[in-house]
């Protein structure tokens, strides 16, 4: 079966090759041929990622007038999009590689967030502690930890949260997990919206939230040094946004980069083993506990990094971010975009938190502007998901981006010699997988 | 209860299994010698596959005691029994699908590795070169084991036979000193099952292992076998050399039939 699959796409390129020549563009396909091949092979994500860094220098030239979506996405609300990517990256983590069902992510939202709150605010008026924070004046009281290490403080915190939360849970299988997952997302939103009185210690300041929160920055030296931004707020003209979407999506690049390399390591092997055949899994040498253990961790780690950023980035952190929904939310994303396929989870990811953020709002306002319809279509916003997940399920269930994409890539150059390594192989194949595009693309059919 | 006696990789000594009322394997006492092939037959139901699960940890005796190699593996939970050398494969095929044959085998070499999460992340030099050294040993071990040119093949997308070959070079993967094979040449046809008892005579000749098994097959049990135990509810009803339980009276109208000693 494969060696015919193989042979229809030996000749349809060959067809392609041909048709190309005939129309005078083979000069283009010879300039192409000679960039180095690792060029070739990730040209879609280098562009994409060229695309979304310079981002910020072309989002105000953007038309506004695009039929259906209207425009695209504002800094602002780029660097909401961008964080709820992380998210769902994290989550793909949890869900997609150890195919744990966790209902309760948002509660790793929440606690990064909050740690975030704890750490940079002035929420505890009793101390005054300063380590490394930027434009926090000295007098000012409450804890001020620099946001740098706010933000790796806090996504340790909530991995150590979710090995806590992990450990009586993680004995569980499939539905009994989802369900207890389900109780401790409940519980932690519950938790910050009464903690405002704990025996007359206020922890969360209840409804209310924590507000306001210290912005990133490098402070005075590093500016002077090496122009890094002072602090992340007006005095970078035109907007501070510039600097948290920067930064944001640094982040983000980083969390799919450790996602990349953990899936392909020893212990990505063992979270998929899981996923396929628990049992089988634990019969051939894989402690069970421990790594789904790791796996929530991880994915906690990245979940309470992206919660502390956002708390800094609203300058606050609020008990109704973090609904149920959101949770939901998430696991739309990684479902949307192919179980465990990394690509397919952050291109959902983009698309679903654009539709809540922006894309729903304008796709309405064009459908009653354009049509006798009258329709409030953000209200609809949970159908409209659930719709999607529906068609996807029918149409296309393993996700935009299905995970073994990549593999199958592999597996077509494979027929050659075999005592080749395995990182041998990749490298030798990365020229045919340029050719039809980057690990990134979307598939044909 | 018994210290292990000389030359005896894996002993259990009345080890007893219960499913609420049933009672599955009965004070079963069971020794497995160095460097052997033992099997165990019995008729559907007779408690082989239980006590091949108590053995690897997925289930846990009711009473009774397990030594492998000179420790207490009665409590311990499979990954550690499995780290402590019982290999085994499935009755019904158990490999993971979507993986390819490469990556199943190297699920079995888990507990052999040691690349942890932050050398994983930033490749360090150690963790590549294990890996690299991994994928190498995965790749003899695939041929080895008579599998060419599917080291990137899903592992569901092949040949049955291939499938079961695949879940022995994953159970060798893990390094046993004991290989537990439960029904390997079911559903294979004649052609094949000589070719897979040929393969496993050429894998005791090879690596310093014992291989237990479970087959149905006769020719393949009495061709291969050292030692055959017989089970019936649970009970070992005899215990020889392949010649010895062909002529065993309970043996035959237990399970053989008049007709099989021919």
């Amino acid at each position: 079966m494969a060696t015919r699959s193989h042979r229809a796409r030996a000749s349809a390129r060959g067809y392609r090759e041909r048709f190309t020549k005939a129309s005078g563009r083979s000069r283009v396909g010879v300039w192409w041929r000679k960039l180095p091949p690792w060029v070739r092979g990730y040209s879609v994500l280098i562009t994409v990622v060229t695309l979304a860094v310079t981002y910020p220098f072309y989002v105000d030239n953007l038309p506004t007038n695009i039929p259906v979506i209207l425009s695209f996405p504002s800094l602002h609300d780029s660097v909401t999009i961008l964080v709820f990517v992380m998210m769902a990256v994290g989550l793909n983590v949890v869900v997609g590689y150890a195919g744990l069902l966790d209902l309760g992510y948002v509660a790793f939202y929440a606690i990064g967030a909050y740690t975030a709150g704890w750490l940079a605010s002035g929420q505890f008026q009793q101390v005054n502690v300063h380590v490394g924070s930027v434009g926090v004046g000295s007098a000012e009281r409450g804890i001020h930890v620099s946001v740098w290490m706010v933000l790796l403080i806090a996504g340790i915190v909530t991995a150590v949260g979710g090995i806590l939360i992990g450990l009586p849970t993680l004995r569980l299988r499939g539905d009994y997990l989802a369900i207890v997952t389900l109780g401790f997302g409940e519980i932690i939103p519950q938790f910050v919206r009464n903690a405002d009185n704990l025996h007359g210690f206020d922890l969360t300041h209840g409804t209310f939230g924590i507000s306001p929160i210290d912005a990133p920055g490098f402070g005075g030296s590093l500016h002077s040094a090496l122009g890094l931004p002072v602090r992340y707020d007006d005095s970078f003209p035109p907007t501070p946004d510039r600097l948290f979407y920067w930064t944001m999506l640094g982040l983000l690049l980083l969390t799919v980069f450790c996602s990349f390399r953990l899936r392909d390591s020893r212990l990505g092997r063992a979270w998929i083993a899981i996923r396929e055949d628990e049992t089988a899994a634990g019969a051939m040498g894989i402690p069970l506990m421990r790594t789904k253990t790791w796996s929530y961790a991880i994915g906690a780690f990245f979940g309470g990094i992206a919660g502390a950023y956002i708390a800094t980035f609203n300058s606050g952190a609020f008990p109704t971010q973090f609904d149920f929904n959101i949770s939901v939310f998430l696991l739309c994303m990684v479902i949307l975009g192919g179980m465990g396929s990394l690509w397919g989870v952050v291109v959902a990811g983009t698309i679903l938190a654009w539709l809540n953020f922006d894309g729903l709002g304008n796709i309405g306002g064009w459908l009653n502007q354009n049509t006798p319809l009258n329709i409030d279509v953000p209200k609809y916003s949970f159908g409209i998901y659930g719709l999607l997940i529906v068609l996807m399920m029918l149409f296309r269930p393993t996700g935009l981006i299905p995970e073994r994409r990549r593999k199958l890539e592999i597996e077509e150059g494979t027929h050659g010699p075999l005592d080749e390594s395995l990182y041998e192989m990749r490298s030798a194949n990365e020229p045919g997988a340029g050719e039809r595009g980057s690990p990134g693309r979307q598939p044909r059919g | 209860m018994s210290a292990p006696e000389n030359g005896d990789l894996l002993v259990a000594a009345a080890v007893r299994k219960e499913f609420g009322g049933l009672l599955a394997v009965n004070d079963l006492d069971f020794t497995i010698p160095q460097r052997s092939i033992v099997s165990l037959i019995g008729p559907n139901g007779a408690g082989k596959t239980t006590f091949f699960n108590m053995l690897t940890g997925l289930y846990r005796a009711t009473s009774g005691v397990i030594l492998f190699d000179g420790s207490d593996v009665t409590d311990k939970p499979p990954h550690a029994i499995t780290k402590a050398g019982i290999g085994r494969t499935f009755q019904n095929i158990r490999l993971f699908p979507q993986m390819t044959a490469l990556e199943n085998v190297l699920v079995g070499m888990h507990s052999r590795l040691k690349g942890g999460i932050l050398g994983s992340i930033f490749y360090a030099p150690r963790v590549r070169r294990e890996e690299r050294e991994a994928s190498e040993q995965a790749r003899e071990l695939l041929r080895f084991s008579g599998l060419r040119n599917v080291d990137n093949e899903l592992a569901e997308s092949l040949s049955y036979g291939d499938q079961r070959r695949l879940e022995v070079a994953r159970a060798l993967a893990t390094d046993p000193k004991l290989l537990l094979l439960d029904e390997p040449t079911a559903g294979m046809n004649p052609q094949e099952t000589v070719v897979f008892m040929e393969f496993v005579s050429k894998l005791r000749e090879q690596r310093p292992i014992s291989i237990l098994l479970i087959e149905h097959d006769m020719k393949v049990v009495m061709g291969a076998s050292e030692r055959v135990t017989v089970l019936d509810y649970g009970e070992k009803i005899a215990e020889g050399t392949p010649q010895e339980i062909q002529r065993d009276e309970r043996v035959i109208e237990a399970y053989l039939g008049k007709g099989a000693t021919g």
